[in-house]
Order: C-alpha cells, then sequence, then structure tokens
C-alpha cells in the first residue's frame, strides 16, 4: 500500500486551484496503486471546513499543522514530520513556486528523487514515473525513482480538477519546526502593484513583453486591444520592471488564460509564460528574434519590428471593422 | 561578511541550435548561466554599496574541467576568487545530489550569504537554492527581485502566487534572485585579463567530505530512464516582415479567415 502526501496550498480562505488538481491527480494515482491520497494543509487556525473541502477532490485524510503561512521551509517540517509518522510513498505538488521550494527542500531532508516541471505521472509496476519536458518542450525526459519517497512537483495547470465529491477526515499533527526554518518572518503578502485589470474575461488578449522596449511601449498595444475589442496583458519581466500592473500579468505566478485570440508582441516565450498561456484558441506573435521560443508553439508568427507592424495593424483592423 | 554565489557552465544560448527533430545540439560552446550573471552582480554591489562590509566574494562551482571558462567569466564581473568541485565522480547526478555537493562545497567557506540565479538556462527550474539550503540549515527564499542588506538582515522582495511578498530574513541565509533585481555590468578588458590570473581552488568529492556513492548517478534518486518525443504539433505559419503593408494585409486576413475581427 502506497499513499500520496499532497500539499495543499490555501490563501485568503480558498484553496489554490493547483492545489486541487493535485489533489485530484494524486487521488486518481493512488487508487492505481493501491494507496490512499492525504493532503496537508499549514497555516494559522485553517478552519475545518476548508480542510475538508479537499476531500472533493479526492483526499480522504487532510493533515492540518498550524504554522506560518506563505513560507516553504516550515512546510518542509510538516510534511517531512507526515512523511515521517505514516510513510507516504510519494509527495506530490502543483505548480506554483511554494511547491518549487517546498518539493525541493523535501528532497533535500527525506534524500529522496525529486522532479519538477513534470506534466504527466505514468503507472508502471505500481510505481509512478514521471515525465518532464526540457529543451524548450521539444523532448520528454521520463523519470523512475528509487528509495522510500519520491517527490513530483508539476508544471503550472498541468493536472486537472476532477471532483470526486468524497469526504475526508481531519487529523490535526504537532510540527517541531527547526530553527532555521523559523527565522524567516513574512512582512507583507500577497501586494497587488499597479492597477486592478481584468484580463481573464476577455476573448482577445494582447499582450507585451519585454521586446516593447520601455513602459511607454504599451500605448501601442492599447490601441490594438482598443480597435480589436479586447484587453491588455503582460509578461513578468515587464511586470517586475513597473512597466505593468501584476493584476495583468501572464503565467507562473500571474493568471492563467485561455482566450479566443492571444497576441503576443515582443514576448520571448519562456516556459514560465507558456504555461498561462499555452491553452488559447489561437496565438499570434510578433517578435524580431527569429530564434524565439514563441515561435514553436504560435498558429502565426511574425518575424519583425512590433513598432512598425502595431500600428498598422491597429489601423488596418479598425479600417477592416469599419 | 562573506558572500559566495553559486555560479554554472551552460551551453550558450547563442550557439544552441535547433536541429530538424526540434532537440537542441548542447555541444559546442559553453558559457557562464547568465541567470548567475544577476547573482554577481548583487554581490558586487553589497560589497560596493558600503552598508555591510564585504570581506570576500567567492564564486562556487561545480562542474567538468571545461567549467573553468565560466568560473573566469564570474570572475571578471567582480568575484575575489572561486572554488570549483571537479571530479569525475559528480557527473549524472540529480538536483537532489548536486545541491548536496554544493552545500558541501560551501559548508568549507562558512559563508554568511550564498546568493545563486533563479534558474540555470539548462534547465533546473528554481530548486537548487532549496536543496542547498536544508542541508546547510539557513533559511532561503528563491526568486528575489529586490533585496536590502543591513547588517544580519535581509529584506527581500519577490512575486509569488498571490503577489508580491516583502520577507525579512536573517544571515546567514540563501537566496536565489530573479533577473529583475539588477541589470549586470559588462567586464572591462583589464578584469577579463586579470581574471585569468586569479586563484581557482579546485577539489575533489574527498575534499568536501564526499563519497562517491553519495553523488553522481549512484548518488541519485532520480533516474532518467528514456526520452519521448512530444506529441507532433502542427508548425504555424511564419510571415517574415519586409513589407509591413502586405505583412499587416496577410495578418488581418489570417485573423479574419478564423473570424477573429467580428
Amino acid at each position: 500500500m502506497t499513499d500520496i502526501l499532497v500539499y495543499a496550498l490555501h490563501y485568503e480562505g480558498t484553496i489554490n486551484k493547483n492545489s486541487q488538481g493535485a489533489v485530484s491527480e494524486a487521488a486518481k494515482l493512488a487508487s492505481q496503486i493501491g494507496g490512499e491520497c492525504h493532503a496537508l494543509v499549514v497555516g494559522e487556525s485553517v478552519p475545518d471546513d476548508l480542510a475538508a473541502s479537499l476531500g472533493a477532490y479526492g483526499a480522504a485524510k487532510v493533515f492540518r499543522a498550524e504554522g506560518p503561512e506563505g513560507l516553504a521551509q516550515p512546510v518542509v517540517d510538516a510534511m517531512a514530520t507526515v512523511i515521517g509518522d505514516h510513510g507516504h510513498g510519494y509527495a506530490l505538488f502543483g505548480g506554483g513556486l511554494l511547491g518549487f521550494e517546498i518539493g525541493a527542500g523535501l528532497a533535500a531532508r527525506m534524500g529522496a528523487g525529486v522532479v519538477m516541471e513534470v506534466t504527466q505521472v505514468n503507472v508502471e509496476d505500481g510505481k509512478l514515473v514521471s515525465e518532464r519536458p526540457i529543451l524548450g518542450d521539444s523532448s520528454i525526459s521520463q523519470v523512475r525513482y528509487e528509495g522510500d519517497l519520491g517527490i513530483i512537483i508539476g508544471r503550472l495547470n498541468a493536472f486537472e480538477i476532477s471532483e470526486s465529491g468524497g469526504t475526508a477526515t481531519i487529523e490535526d499533527v504537532q510540527v517541531d519546526y527547526r530553527e532555521y526554518s523559523t527565522r524567516s518572518k513574512m512582512v507583507k503578502r500577497g501586494e497587488q502593484r499597479g492597477a486592478d485589470v481584468n484580463i481573464e474575461d476577455a476573448k482577445v488578449l494582447i499582450a507585451g513583453g519585454r521586446g516593447l522596449g520601455k513602459a511607454e511601449g504599451f500605448g501601442l498595444l492599447d490601441d490594438l486591444a482598443a480597435a480589436m475589442g479586447g484587453a491588455v496583458a503582460a509578461t513578468r519581466a515587464v511586470v517586475d520592471a513597473g512597466w505593468f500592473p501584476y493584476a495583468g500579468q501572464i503565467g507562473q505566478t500571474g493568471k492563467t488564460v485561455s482566450p479566443k485570440l492571444y497576441l503576443a508582441a515582443g514576448i520571448s516565450g519562456a516556459i514560465q509564460h507558456k504555461v498561462g498561456m499555452q491553452a488559447s484558441e489561437n496565438i499570434v506573435a510578433i517578435n524580431k528574434d527569429s530564434n524565439a521560443p514563441i515561435f514553436e508553439f504560435s498558429d502565426l508568427g511574425i518575424v519583425g519590428d512590433l513598432n512598425k507592424i502595431v500600428p498598422k495593424l491597429t489601423e488596418a483592423v479598425k479600417a477592416k471593422k469599419g | 561578511m562573506k558572500i559566495c554565489v553559486l555560479v554554472k557552465e551552460v551551453p550558450d544560448a547563442a550557439v544552441q541550435k535547433r536541429l530538424g527533430n526540434g532537440r537542441m545540439d548542447r555541444g559546442g560552446e559553453k558559457n557562464l548561466n547568465p541567470y548567475d550573471t544577476h547573482a554577481i552582480e548583487e554581490a558586487v554591489r553589497i560589497k560596493e554599496g558600503g552598508v555591510v562590509t564585504v570581506d570576500e566574494v567567492v564564486a562556487v562551482s561545480m562542474g567538468p574541467e571545461s567549467a573553468d571558462r565560466a568560473i573566469r567569466k564570474a570572475i571578471s564581473l567582480g568575484v575575489d576568487r572561486a572554488v570549483h568541485l571537479c571530479d569525475p565522480a559528480v557527473a549524472g547526478s540529480d538536483v537532489a545530489a548536486t545541491g548536496l555537493a554544493l552545500a558541501k562545497t560551501l559548508e568549507r567557506e562558512s559563508p554568511d550569504l550564498v546568493l545563486l540565479g533563479q534558474q540555470s538556462d539548462d534547465g533546473e527550474c528554481y530548486t537548487i537554492g532549496a536543496v542547498v539550503a536544508d542541508h546547510l540549515k539557513m533559511p532561503s527564499l528563491t526568486q528575489v527581485i529586490k533585496m536590502d542588506v543591513k547588517e544580519g538582515t535581509l529584506t527581500c522582495e519577490r512575486q509569488a502566487e498571490y503577489g508580491y511578498d516583502t520577507v525579512e530574513i536573517p544571515t546567514p541565509a540563501v537566496i536565489s534572485v530573479g533577473d529583475a533585481i539588477n541589470e549586470p555590468r559588462y567586464p572591462s578588458l583589464k578584469a577579463i585579463m586579470g581574471a585569468k590570473k586569479k586563484p581557482v581552488d579546485k577539489l575533489v568529492i574527498a575534499d568536501v567530505g564526499l563519497e562517491a556513492s553519495q553523488v553522481g548517478e549512484e548518488g541519485s534518486k532520480a533516474r532518467w530512464f528514456n526520452s519521448a518525443q512530444p506529441p507532433a504539433k502542427a508548425a504555424g505559419e511564419i510571415i517574415e516582415d519586409e513589407d509591413t503593408n502586405e505583412t499587416v494585409g496577410r495578418i488581418v486576413a489570417w485573423l479574419d479567415e478564423r473570424k477573429l475581427l467580428s
């Protein structure tokens, strides 16, 4: 019997969607290897109903530990405690920054193998095998685990949410936090920088990246978005640079979108961006670098200078729409 | 204060070739991982900033003989000296074994701050810092884009799942930095020439207290066994912009065909 333990991230009373997907995936895998899916929540007075809500995605048991929120190292302690007591064979994380940090820290702590950016998990002879795309998704590495524990860190949105409608029991766990795990202090969490923009409901998204050259470059995209009846979005690089509000960011630590049209201007197409927009129905990319990875997953790619192309495209769209 | 910066040799992006089957040719030129230059720059800025006294910035690397070139590049960017764990036994290490070997190498230096780039250009996403930190029993944070350093404390900002977080971390600590943290400088010709003469301490695993069974393929619990091809995706249409009016005409026609302009 091999049980799988999933870390479930929560914030302001809601379980993270990637964690719900991870629990769903672990429940499916656990049933194939004759075990149970368990989840762990860490936080300050996590309410019963929030913890128990993971039962709906297939968790048979939810471990609940009292501890600081938003930092990885206390969760490593909690995971190690639960796995030490119960002997889980696998630990699984949904895509997300904390999952990477916790999974890696846990690998060090338990002397376990870890595979990150996993897009698919298969069962072979009762054991889990991770598949991880590498080299710009041009090849897929298949990896097995040796030892008592295997750690799987999913790619963002890799695991589908599936509601089984089950119920979970809650078990409170006492964790002896390590001194170095609790030295960091969260001063401010989840600060929203910039205006509140809505990109998730738009059917057309015009997204800009570092290739815009400067913050003012977004003016060109505003014009095109207005002509097309869409909204403007951005990559992490330009949000970090303060050119665009965080609320309009696509990717790993931003939003996941799937509009009818995603037009990427000056975006190279790093994996962290791709995971947030690859489900878009039509992807058009404008980039002056013909080797930009974004051209590998665009339906229409234009190699050229966006400063020349975008204003003319705006005019042409206006003319076409009359 | 002593700062150690983890640096890595990766295939040079400028000479990475995409082959017909979609795979990357990983032979040829190697260079310093571009993400590491941000960690080096941050270390040098802390030293130059004068808020805290930095005695030394030391580059720590693990890799084959050829990594010497990347290490010299790190030195030319302002590192004072370097330590190179260069042992055939570490070849084939997975992330956990690599992190262990780097942690053991770092232990000899007793750093107050370990800096590294948020990822390597050739693949290990975000994870080495957290592995190293747990072995060193230090607090850790990844993808930091702003760091204020005071004696004994770092105030770090980063973007996480729900927005920007500000975290206060006492030293010693392991911090991975994002590329938004700074704009790395170009080395001067004098620095490039000088880097050839700076000391690089070459170590084997016995020097850092490791046995062969702890690293390399034997010490790795995640075992690669096969490479598969992803499902073939129809290649997109590519337009090379020569006449912009014509290009725009083709884009509009393409959008119109898919009823995206209605």
